[in-house]
């Protein structure tokens, strides 16, 4: 028993190390950029900065400030994320809830209809094409609609309606002459504020830190959401770094600077956010494990 | 059970269908409708003419598919991209979530998961930048330390051969907390009453974890295997795609990567389409295939 004890305690110790190296490894790469963004090219370029800023400048900072684009990006990305959002809730959270009715006739068949989707799809060209063909493409519509219905958020919703709302309460609403939609408006939702929470979230952070529908379906600059904005810095600058390995010029260490602000003005909303929001994020893959 | 007739029941729940409808309406629009786009897979498909005026190819397109050499690159690297991730990003969220289960303090447990779960939350974008970060040519970390240390800059990111490796830890990097979530409810459901008669019985904490934990989440896993295996031909294009350059296509371009230049780069739609459409039937096949072996064995399906 003795031995046993001593070796327990010897395992917690080296569980404690391997606890420490995964925070450490999460955290390191997301605090070297923060200390980059506020140190000197120089320091950076000859290895000097590593844990904490070295020769610190706002250049970076003061830079990104002076680009249009950055601050139009945000604008266009802040629009997209409230529009977006909001029509993926008012597409996914009444339809999950209706789906959980057992009374509702063709219930099986319409969960079919949008189960299926996941398995089978027209893919990238067609889809292209037909957006095109709807006149959509390089519009702002495109960039909230597509995406609007997440059959896998459908489905965490509708589990988690399942679980948490008591049949009885609905059929009691019924006998008392409620309508269906009062019912949902007035009963259902109230009940239900930690999926909605979590629902904004996914949905909110999906649409922030998305280019790809960007990328492929709008053509016009001037609305580009901040994600392509900085996937254009980062491929200037990359055509920099690989390419010649010449003298720096003044330039170019302050775009190098402001590669670092960037990154960071982009997931600063996001990572500000996050203590708050993030067991919400938690639960909502909780209840999506239920039914995974 | 009354039965009513179905007019009276489909009117009676009027409501409900509304409430159905928009996304209803959505799915069929934005994703049932180009369905029928499939047809310019087997067609010289022109946007002027139309799926039914297009001159029909058959197979073709599929044919001109397998004899390039884009065929012998391309799927070779999907596969090997998707594999290799699939097979990194497999046992370390289980091992971080047995870790974190066996974390005595309350505190420091909560504090590493929320620390691990951060990266989950950065767009590609951001990852793909601070990837450059530390292995970018003129500034990225590695080479700084490198030439200090007396050593030549090196094109890391160009390395057709490297490109596997960070393609697929930066993503290790970035699900591992997140993916261990799963594993970390499940055990906390494991019945408290085997730990303690095991301990009773004189079992170590490893033993334990042999025997009582890894056997309870196994089913899980295996479950997260298959869904995984259903994506192996398809490496999702917005990583590789950020990630890329001229002198590691070699074993960067893909399948998604390929589709998407030549049909929206190069305007060869039915080409393009062929190729997104043999992918998907690969995929379906994959899914099936491995959800099948796996009821055999293990009696774990995903339906």
């Amino acid at each position: 028993m003795r031995k046993i004890i001593h070796n327990d305690k010897i395992f917690t110790v080296f569980n404690y190390i391997l606890a420490t190296l995964f925070l450490l490894i999460a955290l390191y790469p997301l605090w070297y950029v923060v200390i980059c963004s506020i140190s000197g090219i120089s320091a950076i370029v000859t290895g000097r900065v590593w844990i904490i800023p070295q020769s610190i400048t706002f250049a970076g900072y003061k830079k990104m400030l002076e680009q249009k684009e950055i601050w139009t990006g945000y604008k266009w990305t802040i629009l997209y994320t409230l529009v977006g959002t909001s029509i993926n809730l008012t597409f996914t959270i009444p339809a999950g809830y209706a789906l959980t009715r057992k009374t509702l006739p063709f219930r099986r068949a319409i969960n079919m209809y949008f189960m299926l989707t996941m398995f089978i799809g027209g893919g990238l060209i067609p889809t292209y094409l037909w957006m095109d063909r709807l006149h959509l493409v390089n519009t702002f519509w495109i960039l909230v609609l597509m995406g609007a219905v997440s059959v896998w958020n459908m489905i965490i919703c509708r589990t988690f309606f399942e679980n948490n709302i008591p049949g009885e309460l609905i059929d009691s609403a019924k006998i008392d002459g409620a309508s269906e939609i009062g019912i949902f408006a007035k009963i259902v939702l109230p009940l239900s504020k930690s999926i909605l929470a979590v629902m904004t979230l996914f949905f909110a952070v999906g649409h922030w830190n998305s280019y790809f529908t960007a990328l492929i379906y709008l053509r016009d600059r001037t609305r580009q959401p901040l994600q392509l904005v900085l996937r254009t810095l980062l491929l200037t600058s990359q055509l920099m770094t690989e390419g010649t390995n010449e003298m720096l010029n003044q330039n170019m260490i302050d775009l190098q600077n402001m590669k670092y602000c960037v990154v960071i003005a982009a997931s600063l909303p996001v990572l500000m956010l996050y203590p708050f929001i993030q067991k919400y994020f938690v639960k909502g893959v909780m209840i999506g494990a239920v039914k995974g | 059970m009354n039965k009513k007739k179905l007019s009276v029941r489909l009117r009676q729940h009027w409501q409900l269908y509304l409430m159905i409808a928009p996304a209803f309406l959505y799915i069929a629009i934005f994703h049932y409708i180009p369905i029928y786009g499939l047809l310019g897979a087997f067609e010289n498909y022109k946007p002027y003419k139309g799926y039914f005026g297009s001159d029909w190819v058959g197979l073709q397109h599929f044919k001109k598919f397998f004899n390039t050499n884009a065929f012998a690159t391309v799927v070779p690297n999907t596969i090997k991209l998707s594999l290799y991730g699939l097979i990194a990003g497999f046992p370390l969220p289980i091992i971080l979530a047995i870790c974190l289960n066996y974390v005595p303090s309350l505190r420091f447990k909560k504090l590493v998961q929320n620390i691990t779960y951060a990266p989950h939350f950065i767009s590609l974008v951001v990852l793909v930048s601070i990837l450059q970060n530390f292995l970018g040519a003129n500034y990225g970390l590695v080479n700084n330390v490198r030439e200090a240390m007396g050593m030549s800059r090196e094109l890391f990111l160009s390395s057709p051969k490297l490109f596997p490796h960070f393609y697929v830890w930066s993503g290790v990097w970035q699900g591992v907390g997140w993916g261990s979530i799963i594993y970390i409810s499940a055990l906390a459901g494991v019945d408290p009453s085997l730990h303690e008669s095991a301990r009773i019985d004189g079992a170590s904490i490893l033993q334990r974890i042999r025997h009582i934990d890894i056997p309870s989440i196994l089913p899980l896993a295996v479950t997260m295997l298959i869904m995984n295996t259903g994506h192996i031909m398809s490496v999702g294009f917005d990583k590789v795609y950020l990630m890329q350059n001229s002198l590691n296509l070699t074993s960067s371009e893909v399948i998604s990567t390929y589709v998407y230049k030549q049909g929206l780069g190069s305007a060869q739609y039915g080409y393009a389409t062929a190729v997104g459409l043999f992918t998907a039937i690969v995929n379906l096949i994959m899914l099936l295939t491995v959800n099948t072996i796996s009821k055999r064995l293990s009696e774990t399906s995903i339906w």
